[in-house]
């Protein structure tokens, strides 16, 4: 066995217990965000792709890694921008900002009677608003 | 000086992933771990660019410039109610990359091939393209281009083991001569035709441990490739989504008490189609108005809400939010309580609730909730079935015995908003709806939400 490949085994088995310890603390609330950050990280089958697709070995080569590379690099790209996107919606009840205790839960109820009463007001606005 | 500035990047971009996935461990540290790991990623990539095998730009620029626009354009469109397709179509861009790069080396070092990296490298197209396959049939089952239900015949298992089997053998005999190259297609369409025939006699509600699965496969087929290319920042990053695919797998099995092989070799579809439930005379169950829910629903000071995947199929979730906040205003304490497979992907439902700015801490796990249900005065189910049904603690005979459900059925009162009387993913009767206890309120789930608003409103304020 070469030496590049024990290495490689030793990483592949440290790698997997410091996964799996990490990986276990996730709570079940940021289970997708989990799923589709792992899968930008796996997206680094990029770094591989480029290789194949720019070393110029041969037509085959550069068609299956250019293929390669755009696959990856949706993944990688998409990957980071959903899970940033996912992550932003994510907040605790009370913000813990100095930005007043109940900020959120007034400016919600605010939304919501003003959506769920949007029939009655928008019947009696245009009345009140015009002047004859 | 590229001899180490190479080597280092990726060093540093191993250790930013970790970093990346350490942040997500918490609410308060989860965006930075995520720029630690986008960090990671840059410093990989331009270690790449910078390396002297790497000699023609003109294909990667275009490849990066298409691949980064259609990745930015899906991420922004997409709805968080298909994020479960969304994921599996990229779990089979990432193995397509996989099984590609293993074909494009294979051909490139056939002769010269060390016994352990032919290994590798049948073991990174054999999984590749056998999870580029399965994921697209999870993304047409999830988009509902195919049919959600089980496909089954006699005899399937069988014929996928004995695909399996000839697959293997023809790796086998690669691996013992790399240089049999009438053996490498072969065994890169056997792999992609079992990823279809392992995926079509899969139901939907099993979709959180196949999509989880199929997690862990692509990252193996990523560590793989770390082999065959000998780069130990692929190791490492394809042994992290292995590792993190195949936990959520177990967390979701073992959230249905079911084993492995029970999913993948279709239990759940021969029970559906062995034949329809025994107990399917009419009985009676007790439904309601809106209007009548909403006056028992006032006079609750605990409501706990299940959603289900059919809270995401009527994109319920904005009403939901609305139904918890107005019940809030009127003095109730409201709850969430969620069952880890409930939807189609682990954790699909707190999404969902995030992104109708439901705060995560009124969000509960099972574990979390299940002691609380007894002090509920409403337990308000909204497009959940089988995590629900009492048969799973009472009934051996039930095909659910033993997964483990939320208590609803400890609670005063427990309301069910559903279509019809069709029996869930299982194919299992509900036994809760059926209870003295049970307040069905039929239709769905947005209308019935709506109208709960609407109703609860009026009489507050009156």
């Amino acid at each position: 066995m070469s030496a590049s490949v024990e290495a490689g085994l030793y990483v592949l088995l440290l790698a997997s217990f410091v996964g799996f310890e990490v990986i276990r603390r996730v709570p079940p609330l940021f289970h997708t965000p989990l799923m589709s950050l792992t899968n930008a990280i796996a997206g680094i089958s990029l770094v591989g792709s480029l290789v194949i697709a720019g070393s110029d070995r041969g037509a085959l080569s550069t068609a299956l890694g250019t293929i390669a590379v755009t696959a990856s690099t949706i993944n990688v790209v998409g990957g980071f921008l959903i899970t940033d996107r996912m992550l932003k919606m994510f907040r605790p009840r009370q913000p813990a900002t100095a930005r007043g205790p109940a900020a959120t839960d007034p400016a919600t109820t605010g939304t919501a009677t003003r959506s769920a009463s949007a029939g009655s007001a928008d019947a009696g606005r245009p009345r009140s608003e015009d002047p004859r | 000086m590229n001899d180490y500035v190479v080597p280092l990047c990726y060093l540093a971009a191993s250790g930013l992933f970790i970093v990346g996935l350490k942040g997500i461990t918490q609410p308060r540290t989860a965006r930075r771990g995520l720029q630690a790991a986008e960090a990671g990623m840059l410093l990989a990539i331009v270690g790449t660019l910078i390396q002297k095998q790497v000699v023609t730009y003109t294909w990667l620029i275009l490849a990066l410039v298409i691949g980064s626009a259609i990745g930015t354009a899906m991420s922004l469109y997409i709805p968080m109610t298909a994020m479960p397709q969304r994921v599996a179509l990229s779990h089979a861009f990432g193995a397509l990359a996989a099984g590609l790069v293993g074909t494009a080396e294979y051909y490139n070092r056939e002769p010269h091939l060390s016994t352990f990296t032919a290994g590798a490298l049948v073991l990174e197209v054999l999984l590749g393209f056998l999870t580029f396959t399965g994921s697209l049939m999870a993304f047409g089952k999830l988009q509902e281009i195919l049919p959600g239900r089980p496909q089954v015949y006699r005899g399937q298992n069988a014929v996928n083991l004995a695909l399996l089997g000839v697959a293997v053998a023809a790796g086998v005999l690669l691996v013992l001569d790399p240089s049999r190259t009438l053996l490498f297609p072969v065994l890169a369409v056997l792999a992609a035709v079992f990823g279809v025939l392992l995926v079509i006699p899969i139901g939907g509600a099993d979709m959180p441990t196949v999509i989880s699965l199929l997690n862990s496969y692509a990252g193996l087929s990523g560590a793989a490739m770390g082999f065959v290319l000998d780069n130990k920042a692929l190791i490492v990053a394809g042994a992290l989504d292995g590792s993190s695919g195949l936990l959520l797998s177990i967390i979701m099995c073992r959230a249905m008490n079911r084993s492995f092989t029970n999913v993948l070799f279709g239990a759940f579809g021969q029970v559906t189609a062995g034949g329809p439930p025994a107990a399917s005379e009419e009985r009676p169950v007790r439904s309601a108005t809106p209007e009548e829910a909403a006056m028992l629903m006032e006079t609750a000071r605990k409501v706990i809400i299940v959603p289900g995947y059919g809270l995401a199929v009527a994109q319920a979730q904005h009403k939901i939010r609305e139904l918890a906040t107005v019940l809030a205003r009127n003095g109730a304490e409201v709850t969430f309580a969620i069952h880890p497979v409930a939807g189609r992907m682990p954790g699909h439902m707190n999404v969902l609730l995030a992104e109708a700015d439901v705060p995560y801490d009124q969000i509960k796990d099972m574990d979390e909730i299940n002691g609380e249900f007894t002090q509920a005065d409403i337990a308000l189910v909204v497009g959940a079935n089988d995590v629900t049904n009492p048969a799973a603690r009472t009934d051996p005979a039930s095909p659910i015995y033993g997964m483990p459900i939320l208590n609803v059925d400890s609670a005063r009162t427990v309301m069910v908003v559903k279509r019809g009387m069709n029996p869930g993913f299982a194919g299992v009767e509900n036994e809760l709806y059926f209870q003295d206890k049970t307040l069905m309120l039929f239709g769905d789930a947005k209308a019935v939400a709506d109208g709960l608003v609407r109703e609860l409103e009026a009489s507050v304020r009156a």
